[in-house]
């Protein structure tokens, strides 16, 4: 990037903003308006089904990360470890429970309202159960609802699993939001929002494939993160989701049409030398530097697994109406880190072939074990179905203890060179051919 | 040598072959049997030995092992549990296995089971989801279908189908392996000083990996033992060890805490064999259901198990207090998730009644024994000086 211009301000991110800001602000008025908060997670959350009832919901894993990007988490999880919690731990439990003993002051400032129903689904990490079991003792009054969501061990989701968890629902996590909110459950409202969810979802798939494109209109990954926010927490099933998708949508299709390379924090790229894959979570702590290192280097993220998260649309999936419970359940099923590892491996040989990257990268999330565990098997196993040249590079997500910038960036720098080699290499044996 | 000690050399030696002979020798001995390993913590072998099977805990390599492979397939930050076990899976140790069962601990047991999946490693490799709810007929009805998938996986195999008498029997049998186990704990807690806790551990491992009927008769000869007085007592604190569930810790840690003045009269070193509490029912027309109940109603506490409505601080300190222990020791695996976030809870719960407790950490294969017998000792100094 020879010139960096001014970063365009597009109209999503206008709206994604102020999205945001309507959403803190209700919660800030929360206690007045009598509103009801359930605090959830973000993989495999029942976003509808607490917009069905009314609820606004707290993510503590969104809490922890933009404690990270505002520079807070640092403090947060040595006063997390003043209590008792090793160092080994997931920093993002830390990390809020550090945000609770500093007053739970979210990221507007404000104080977060306590929550009225936990509710635990923990889609593809056992830790968010461990979570659970201490955000329980923290807020004692709060009533809590479980649902488990099986594994996809098999490769596949069964009926039996989607009976075990449509019974939960009905059994344990509905009548939860019954009592806690003096409501009665209204199928045919969720099935409203269940639509428009699909509306968000087509168009989301729409704009992650637009990553196909020569050079790439979007960055899969960095950008990407900030793209995926309203499909993949509190909004997915509002009209104004599937408002802001369809803007997105629209906008980069242009930059697509005008061959306009990613816009970042910088101004736009102007050449794509490299596209990669990324599988792993960002660091937050770091988040613009580490983004820099990649755009500074003309490095396109054209797909990442970390986007999936929230659900792996692009492979077919979307909400059923006409099913909601059923729905729900293969959803919460269907998020990435619920798939076994073979099925992340085929995933990610899909994309790199796909996308036609020309390498995979992983940044390995020191206390994730749900993502790291099985990562350097990833990494071999996509060398030898796919040739492209592997990456690993090694970073927290909220811990800044763990970002050891100068590090990751000579490990990238040498791993571009061997990308760089490569090209030279496949450009030659095309001429020769 | 006396009688009892060429029962623990017998039951050490057999702990720790990581060549799993005598599981071998048993399969080999006869057509259509099926060996079957599982990683901690608990899993129901009753269902394995109905079909003519030997369910074999895999519980690591501990400090028997080099790692060198395993270390490749791991990164630094993750448990040491894991990377013993692949170092077997790639050393052969593990050949011969029909099939491996993972049950749901933690997200690394999980993504081992992809490992495995990807590898083919053994002909089946399954990952055993527990429920985390514990209705009958929620939950119940899904731990039920974990065991018949595990059915299904073993008829694969050798084309056999379980039955009513034959689960029956091996209930009856895994009963009376639960029951000893836990005499040989009651006589330890009053007479601590008749079986070291490394010699209780050794026999309990010992029966991971040979027939229950075997070990059945092992631990009736070490309670006969047991029974009559024998060894010295000595001016020693009595401690619950907390948080090795999962990942073993070395047997020289084990050692050092004793050494330094603690006589472990709890603990949740191999903790699967103790997992359902009290007998199961065995003259049930339905015994899959009578397994299913008893793994909703009677299963003890570990941090895999989810516990909002019975917090396991609280479980500790009433296993605290009914052992009589004057303290607890946590002790868990570096990099284990969910010891370690459970950990301040227990210590509340420990502060508010009163038990005073210490904490270590280790890896499977090292364990900083001189500085944790010196602390133990401390602690056990603080405990005789104060109480
Ligand atoms: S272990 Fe990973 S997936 Fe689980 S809560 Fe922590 S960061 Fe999230
Ligand atoms: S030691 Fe802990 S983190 Fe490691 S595999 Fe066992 S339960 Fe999981």
């Amino acid at each position: 990037m020879a010139n960096p211009k001014e970063a365009v301000k597009e109209k999503s991110m206008v709206i994604q903003k102020e999205m945001l800001a309507k959403q803190f602000s209700e919660l800030s008025k929360a206690k007045e308006t009598g509103k009801k908060v359930c605090y959830t997670f973000v993989p495999g959350n029942l976003i509808e089904l607490i917009m069905a009832f009314d609820m606004l919901p707290v993510y503590p894993e969104i809490n922890a990360l933009q404690s990270g990007m505002r520079k807070k988490s640092g403090g947060y999880i040595k006063d997390a470890e003043k209590v008792g919690h090793s160092e080994d731990v997931c920093t993002y439990v830390k990390c809020d429970i550090g945000m609770f003993l500093n007053g739970n002051i979210g990221p507007t400032g404000e104080k977060l309202p306590e929550p009225d129903l936990l509710l635990l689904s923990y889609t593809g990490c056992f830790t968010f159960l461990k979570w659970f079991e201490n955000l329980n003792r923290l807020y004692p009054n709060a009533e809590v609802a479980m649902l488990h969501t099986p594994y996809q061990e098999d490769g596949k989701i069964t009926q039996e699993q989607i009976d075990y968890m449509v019974k939960q629902l009905k059994e344990e996590v509905i009548p939860k939001f019954e009592k806690v909110t003096g409501k009665k459950f209204d199928p045919a409202k969720l099935t409203g929002l269940l639509q428009n969810s699909v509306e968000a979802e087509n168009y989301w798939v729409k704009i992650l494939e637009m990553a196909k494109n020569k050079p790439s209109p979007i960055d899969a990954y960095f950008a990407g993160v900030y793209y995926m926010g309203p499909i993949n927490t509190s909004f997915r099933g509002s009209p104004e989701c599937v408002e802001y998708y369809k803007e997105l949508y629209k906008e980069v299709k242009e930059r697509a049409d005008k061959k306009l390379l990613p816009v970042t924090p910088e101004g736009e790229m102007e050449k794509e030398r490299f596209r990669l894959v990324v599988e792993g979570p960002p660091n937050w702590t770091n988040f613009r530097e580490f983004w820099k290192i990649f755009y500074d280097l003309g490095a396109v993220i054209v797909a990442s697994t970390y986007t999936k998260v929230g659900g792996v649309y692009d492979q077919g999936y979307r909400q059923d109406p006409s099913k909601p419970l059923e729905s729900i359940a293969t959803y919460c099923m269907g998020c990435y880190t619920n798939l076994n590892l073979p099925q992340r491996v085929d995933l990610i040989e899909k994309y790199v072939k796909e996308y036609k990257a020309d390498g995979f990268l992983i940044n390995s999330i020191k206390s994730c074990n749900s993502f790291s565990a099985g990562q350097l098997m990833i990494m071999r196993e996509i060398e030898q179905r796919t040739g492209v040249p592997v990456g690993f590079i090694e970073s927290d997500l909220v811990d800044p203890r763990y970002f050891s910038y100068a590090n990751i960036k000579n490990r990238l720098e040498s791993y571009f060179q061997m990308l760089e080699q490569r090209k030279i290499i496949l450009e030659q044996e095309q001429v020769q051919a | 040598m006396d009688a009892l000690q060429k029962v623990l050399n017998y039951c050490e030696e057999t702990a720790f072959d990581l060549d799993f002979k005598k599981a071998k020798q048993w399969k080999s001995a006869a057509k259509n049997r099926v060996l079957v390993g599982y990683l901690p913590i608990y899993f129901p072998r009753e269902i394995v030995h109905a079909v003519n099977g030997l369910a074999v805990g895999v519980m690591g390599a501990g400090d028997r092992k080099q790692i060198i492979k395993g270390d490749a397939y791991y990164q630094s930050y993750i448990c040491h549990l894991p990377r013993g076990v692949v170092e077997m899976a790639l050393d052969n140790n593990l050949n011969d296995f029909d099939g491996f069962v993972f049950p749901a601990i933690c997200d690394c047991v999980r993504n081992l089971s992809g490992m495995f999946k990807l590898v083919k490693k053994g002909k089946f490799q399954r990952y055993f989801d527990y429920p985390q709810n514990f209705t009958p007929e929620t939950g119940g009805v899904f731990y039920r279908h974990e065991l018949e998938k595990i059915l299904d996986d073993t008829f694969k195999v050798n084309g056999l189908k379980t039955s009513v008498e034959a689960l029956n029997k091996a209930i009856g049998l895994f009963n009376r392996n639960r029951k000893l186990i836990e005499e040989i704990y009651d006589i330890r807690q009053l007479f601590p000083w008749r079986l070291s806790a490394v010699d209780t551990y050794h026999v309990l491992r010992a029966g991971l990996a040979m027939p229950v009927e075997e070990h059945n008769v092992i631990l009736e000869e070490v309670l006969g033992h047991i029974s009559k007085e024998r060894g010295e007592e000595m001016d020693n604190i009595r401690v619950v060890v907390s948080g090795s569930f999962c990942e073993q810790p070395p047997v020289g840690l084990i050692k050092s805490i004793e050494m330094a003045g603690c006589y472990i009269v709890d603990d949740d070193f191999i903790l699967g064999s103790r997992w359902i509490q009290g007998a199961i029912n065995d003259t049930s027309s339905d015994p899959l259901g009578a397994i299913t109940d008893a793994f909703l109603n009677q299963s003890t506490f570990a941090s895999c198990y989810y516990d909002v409505g019975n917090p396991k601080g609280k479980r500790l300190v009433e296993l605290a207090k009914r052992r009589k222990a004057d303290g607890v020791v946590f002790s868990a695996a570096s990099f284990c998730d969910p010891a370690l976030l459970d950990r301040p809870e227990m210590q509340k719960e420990c502060d508010a009644a009163g038990i005073p407790h210490v904490n270590f950490q280790f890896h499977e294969n090292t364990g900083q024994f001189k500085v944790i017998k010196e602390q133990a000792g401390t602690f056990s100094d603080s405990i005789k000086l104060w109480s």
